[in-house]
Order: C-alpha cells, then sequence, then structure tokens
C-alpha cells in the first residue's frame, strides 16, 4: 500500500536513529572482550572507560533499538495487514517521546554520569535524567500502540467477521503484556528512583526496586522476541517458499505468551535473599511453562521450513535442510531468519538452565549468562532486526538495497561469531567467571594477584567471537547506511512478504479473543506478585544509601 | 492444530515435567535449594566469624566497596560453614569458586546458606554483581586446613 509522508518519515527515522547508535553499542560490545581476555589492563580507552562502555552497550543495544525495532516493525504490520494508517498524533507523539527519551539516555551515558549499567540497580545512582529519559522512551511505545488499537477497532467495524490477522494479534499480545509489565518499572524509576536521585527521599527500598526491575526486565526479553515470532510466522514461509504449518498454533503460542512472560520475573533472583524459596520455585515452574510456546513454535517454524524444502525436492528424513534458500542475494532475508533459529535452538536451551531454580546457582552472575542471552537477543532478536530494518527501509523509501552480497553473508557470519562468543562465555561461566566486570586489570592480568589462568583462553575465544561479529556488523553497517544514502528509484510502499497457510482450520473462538487471556494473565501476576511483594515487605528495610560508581563514600551523610 | 502439533504439546510438557521432577529431588532429597530466607536485622552488617564446635562456623560476611569482611575465613577440613550475607552500600554477589555457593549482596536484606568444606584447599570468593569502579578488585578466600594444621 502506499505511506503518507509524514509515516514515511517516522517510519525511516525510527529505524535510522537506532541504527546509528547501534555502531556505538557494537563498538563497545568489541571493545568488551578485548578488554576481558586480558590484552589490554586499562581501565579506560578512547575516554570511556569499561562501565561506560557496558551501560552504553546494555542500553543502546537491548532497550533502544529492539524499542524503536518494536515499534516500527508493528507500525509496518499492523498497517500492512489492516490497510491503514493510524492517527498521526499517534505515531509522531511516539516517535518525538522516544527520541527524546534515546538522547536524554544518550548524553547521560557519554557524559559519564550514568554508569550503572542498563539494569541501574540502587544503590548505585544514575542522573535523574537517565531514569526520566527511560520512562520517555517506554511511554512513546505506548502512544504508538494507542494509534494501532484505535484503526484495530475502525477495521473491526469495517470488516464484521473477519478474524484478526495472525501478526496483528503477535503484536498486540506483546504490546499489551509490555504495557503491563512496563507499569512497575515506570513507577520504579519515576516514583521511587528519579525522587531519590534528585536528593528529594533519602530512604529507599533496595530489594523492593529489584523486584519491580525484574517485573519489568524478564518480560523485556520477550518484547525483544516477539517481533522475531512474528516474522517468522508470518514472513519466513514465504521467503523460505513454503507455507505456514498452522495458524491456530502460531495463535496459541502467542496468547501463551501473553499469560506466562510476566509472572516470571522472580527466576533471576533466585540467588537473592528476601523471596521465599516457595516463591522461587513457583516461578521456576511458571518459566517452565513459557518454554512450551517456544517448543510449539521451534515445531510450527520448523514443519513450514520443512514443507518449503519438500517442495523444492527434498526426500528423505533430513533432506528439506540442505534444500533451503540459503546464500541467495535476491532472498537475503533467509539467511537473518534460519541464522537467527539455530542459534535459538542454543540459547532457548541454556535458558531452562538458567530458569532452574536451584541449578540457576551453577551459573547465577556467572558470564555463561551473557553466553546464553547473546544467543537469544544477539541471534534470532538481532538477526530478524538487522534483516527486516534493511528490507522496510528499502520498500518504505523506494530505494534499491546496496551491496545486496554483503547484506547476504552478514547473517552467517554473525552466527558465527555469536557461536564463539557464546562459547567463550559459556564455557568461562561454568568455572566461575564473572559477568560484567573488567577482568583485564585483575582476572586475566599474569601481573596481578588476582590473576586466574582458567579465565584466560575462554574469554579469549569470547573476544575472537566478538571480532568476527564486529566484521559482520561492519559489512552491515555498508550495506544499511549505503542504502539510506541512495536515490530514490521506486515508489514508497508499506509491504512484507505475506505467509499462506498450508491448510484451511478450523476457527477456535477462544483463540481470536484476547480478553480471557488478559484477565488470566493478571490473575497469574497477582497470584505470583503479592506474596512476592508481602516477602520483600516482610523480610527486607529501607536503607538510606546512594553512591556513585567512582567512590565508596555515601552521598547521604 | 493436528495430532503432531497436540504431540509436540505433551511431549515439550513432558520433558520440562522431568526436569522439574530433578529440582524438586534434589530439593527434598539431596537438600540443594536456593539460600534461605532470613529477616533483615542491621546487627548482620557487621561482619565476624563464630565458632559453634569443633566442626560448625557461622559467618557473618558484609559486603562493601571493594571488599569482603571477614576477607579471609579458615576453617578445618569437614567444617559445616553457614553463611549470613549483607552489604552496607551497593549490590555485590558472592561466588564461592567450585562450591555452587552464589549469592547477592543486597542492602536491606540478609542471605543465608549452608555448605560443608570437605577437601583441603583456597576457595575464592569472587564478587560478580557490578558495584563500582573498583568491582574487578573485589575478591575474598576460604582457607580449608587439615585439622592438625591449625
Amino acid at each position: 500500500m502506499t505511506i503518507s509522508l509524514p509515516y514515511k518519515r517516522t517510519i525511516l527515522f525510527g529505524l535510522f536513529m537506532p541504527m546509528t547508535l547501534f555502531i556505538l553499542g557494537v563498538y563497545n560490545g568489541i571493545m568488551q572482550t578485548i578488554y576481558q581476555a586480558g590484552v589490554i589492563h586499562r581501565s579506560s580507552v578512547a575516554g570511556i572507560n569499561y562501565y561506560q562502555g557496558l551501560t552504553l552497550h546494555g542500553v543502546i543495544n537491548a532497550i533502544v533499538l529492539t524499542t524503536f525495532f518494536a515499534v516500527v516493525f508493528g507500525h509496518v504490520t499492523i498497517s500492512y495487514y489492516l490497510k491503514k494508517e493510524p492517527p498521526r498524533w499517534s505515531y509522531q507523539i511516539s516517535m518525538i517521546l522516544m527520541v527524546v527519551g534515546t538522547l536524554m539516555d544518550a548524553f547521560t551515558m557519554l557524559a559519564g554520569t550514568s554508569e550503572a549499567l542498563y539494569t541501574f540497580y540502587a544503590p548505585l545512582k544514575d542522573s535523574p535524567l537517565f531514569y526520566i529519559g527511560t520512562a520517555l522512551l517506554i511511554i512513546g511505545s505506548w502512544v504508538a500502540f494507542a494509534g494501532w488499537v484505535k484503526i484495530w477497532f475502525e477495521w473491526r467495524k469495517e470488516n464484521p467477521g473477519k478474524k484478526m490477522p495472525l501478526a496483528v494479534l503477535g503484536t498486540f499480545v506483546n504490546f499489551t503484556m509490555w504495557f503491563i509489565s512496563t507499569l512497575p518499572v515506570a513507577y520504579e524509576v519515576l516514583v521511587i528512583l528519579t525522587p531519590w536521585s534528585l536528593g528529594w527521599t533519602d530512604h529507599i527500598n533496595v530489594p523492593l526496586t529489584r523486584m519491580l526491575f525484574w517485573m519489568f526486565g524478564h518480560p523485556l526479553v520477550y518484547f525483544w522476541l516477539l517481533p522475531a515470532y512474528i516474522a517468522y510466522y508470518t514472513i519466513l514461509p514465504k521467503v523460505a517458499g513454503g507455507k505456514l504449518y498452522s495458524e491456530n498454533a502460531a495463535r496459541l503460542a502467542f496468547l501463551l505468551f501473553l499469560i506466562l512472560s510476566t509472572p516470571v520475573g522472580v527466576h533471576h533472583q533466585f540467588s537473592e535473599p528476601v523471596f521465599t524459596p516457595g516463591t522461587k520455585l513457583w516461578v521456576s515452574i511458571l518459566t517452565f511453562g513459557v518454554a512450551i510456546p517456544s517448543f510449539m513454535t521451534a515445531f510450527t517454524v520448523g514443519a513450514s521450513l520443512e514443507y518449503a524444502g519438500r517442495k523444492r525436492g527434498a526426500r528423505g528424513l533430513f533432506g528439506w535442510m540442505g534444500k533451503l534458500p540459503y546464500f541467495q542475494k535476491e532472498n537475503f532475508l533467509f539467511g537473518y531468519f534460519i541464522c537467527g533459529l539455530i542459534l535459538f535452538i542454543f540459547g532457548g536451551l541454556s535458558g531452562i538452565v538458567n530458569a532452574s531454580y536451584s541449578l540457576n546457582q551453577m551459573v547465577h552472575n556467572t558470564s555463561w549468562v551473557p553466553g546464553h542471552f547473546h544467543m537469544t537477543v544477539a541471534g534470532p532478536v538481532l538477526l530478524v532486526i538487522l534483516g527486516v530494518s534493511l528490507y522496510i527501509y528499502s520498500t518504505v523509501s523506494g530505494r534499491e538495497i546496496k551491496f545486496r552480497t554483503l547484506a547476504t553473508i552478514v547473517p552467517y557470519l554473525w552466527m558465527i561469531g555469536v557461536a564463539l562468543l557464546s562459547h567463550g562465555m559459556m564455557a568461562g561461566g561454568l568455572m566461575g567467571e564473572p559477568r560484567r566486570t573488567n577482568m583485564g586489570l585483575t582476572y586475566t592480568n599474569p601481573d596481578s594477584e588476582l590473576f586466574n589462568k582458567h579465565w584466560v583462553p575462554t574469554s579469549t575465544i569470547t573476544m575472537i567471537g566478538g571480532f568476527v561479529m564486529g566484521a559482520a556488523a561492519l559489512l552491515y553497517f555498508i550495506s544499511f547506511f549505503a542504502t539510506a544514502a541512495g536515490k530514490k528509484t521506486r515508489e514508497s510502499i508499506i509491504e512484507l512478504p505475506e505467509y499462506e497457510e498450508l491448510h484451511e482450520e478450523k476457527t477456535i473462538p477462544l483463540l481470536l479473543n484476547m480478553k480471557p487471556w488478559i484477565i488470566v494473565s493478571v490473575i497469574l501476576i497477582l497470584f505470583t506478585y503479592v506474596p512476592a511483594l508481602i516477602s520483600v515487605f516482610k523480610y527486607s528495610a529501607p536503607v538510606k544509601n546512594k553512591f556513585q560508581v567512582e567512590s565508596p563514600v555515601n552521598l547521604i551523610k | 492444530m493436528n495430532k503432531y502439533e497436540i504431540r509436540v504439546m505433551l511431549l515439550s510438557g513432558l520433558l520440562l515435567s522431568s526436569f522439574l521432577f530433578a529440582l524438586l529431588y534434589n530439593a527434598f532429597s539431596r537438600k540443594i535449594d536456593v539460600p534461605a530466607c532470613i529477616p533483615y536485622n542491621a546487627a548482620f552488617e557487621k561482619g565476624h566469624f563464630k565458632q559453634m564446635d569443633d566442626s560448625t562456623y557461622e559467618v557473618y560476611v558484609s559486603a562493601h566497596m571493594w571488599a569482603f569482611d571477614p576477607a579471609e575465613i579458615v576453617v578445618p577440613v569437614g567444617s559445616t560453614v553457614d553463611f549470613y550475607l549483607t552489604s552496607t552500600d551497593v549490590v555485590h554477589g558472592f561466588n564461592i569458586d567450585g562450591k555452587a555457593v552464589n549469592l547477592m549482596a543486597v542492602p536491606g536484606g540478609v542471605n543465608k546458606v549452608t555448605v560443608a568444606f570437605n577437601s583441603i584447599g583456597t576457595y575464592r570468593i569472587v564478587c560478580h554483581e557490578f558495584c563500582g569502579v573498583g568491582h574487578q578488585n573485589m575478591m575474598g578466600k576460604v582457607i580449608v586446613k587439615d585439622k592438625n594444621d591449625q
């Protein structure tokens, strides 16, 4: 469909700005692997210190890039499937809030006043501008959702009896879950942390802030992941040359995410005081539950790919795997999808280890954890972001994709890089290597008395992986920015590759109505978090602590 | 959804149930569990070491930027140690190398775990939560000695 000028500008800017910041995110990622491997024994390089770089890496890659993409991809999918543009106020206000919030965050991180990493755990203090900026970014994404809801109701009135398109359901599930789970973090940053950071309040209940953070922090990872799932269900069958195996299964998977994504945040806190073992076990069980829609997705997407392979003449049980459109310039998206899926097999399985209650003690906060999540957020999530961003930028701007060959090999190279990086981190983690630590100064520095020789080979593999990922990112940036700088040669349109269903399925009313699922979601959240909140107040006390990263002196006298 | 999809759901459910069974078995039969829940009290903020009897110790660890107090804990081999952990400033981590003891030190909360040290050696304790610019220097030690070597 054609696109209005302001909508087009919003979409293109929403892709271009975070991608530009992503250069800084990637640079700081590579630098960390060099510090950690003990190649350099320094606290800072080129004016950015290790922890400042780590903060930039986490906030830009995991919050800014992912949230912008979820919103822009939401605009494109909703408009493509409903054949409507959202009201102008919604996408413009949303983009302005997100951009202003991001600039506030970027400014305070670069100025060195917010270095408490992307989890901003109190009582380490960030600048109040950082807390407010993060809140604006989140609120901006809510406004975009409000616009989609409005055109959805219009569409429903105009198309009585029609099913909600699968991609619309996926997007709505994602943003409903996102809205519910960002309320606690909005409360944390605006009501607790900002006044405390400004010096208006002294007391802070640290376990409470941590619980509120993880009420948001885990749904956040599904918020990154669901756009990728939407792409796997609705775009991949088409680009693979096959059909979607079952739409009902896809709908059920999305709705299961809606009920199970939020009440599992405590599984990041198995090693903490304050929560009872009962709460922790319950959350472990729920997290096993949320693995089921991922197993279903693996099956449905796998079956869709198998169908595509067999259509190309594949034989035998596994023959279809060799008959898929790898390394095809005209079909570059396929590489991004399949490489993401391959990484996600290992990302998902390692995630089950993390979720496993007492087994978590083996890996909690070791480098195993970033090893795991680079195979999810830097696997399917990022690869879908990169591939689809290039596709959307080209179709919406009307420009040809430049350096297509480079863009085609990027995902394969990236996958090799992530595999090495994650292997190094996970192997090190099993030997106790801590995450988020400038190991080059001590643990991987032979001159330090804290030197640990076991962590040198693992962190070296991590660094090699980091270099390969950096090379892949460089090739991608060449293609993306050359495309953005190119001349308009075609009409600007909103278009997506659209799946077909393999077979007509019976309509299941429960899978078409989000309301009962939202109710179950709220019940599960209350059932989990009311006891958790009671434990917080029973087992902890507020403290008068406020610290900056540079100094062990309490800012509150 | 056809029979294959139903089977996939059942199989993945069964797989996860077997994992859950393993966790429950370890928690109830082998006493491998997550940290216990202790109500907070400011008295825990002072690091100290208590011998309860020949082979039982209580260690109150206070983490602060950028050291553990006590930094070095010496016990005879075969000891059982209760660790109580809190922080006086920001959040810290507490990971005893080779012992699967993995705790967070959170200001305003007290963490507790019981560990048996059955082999002689030095166990390093690493802070694994970012706690400021000195984070990578923050380390402690448990030294387990021969009983006759005190």
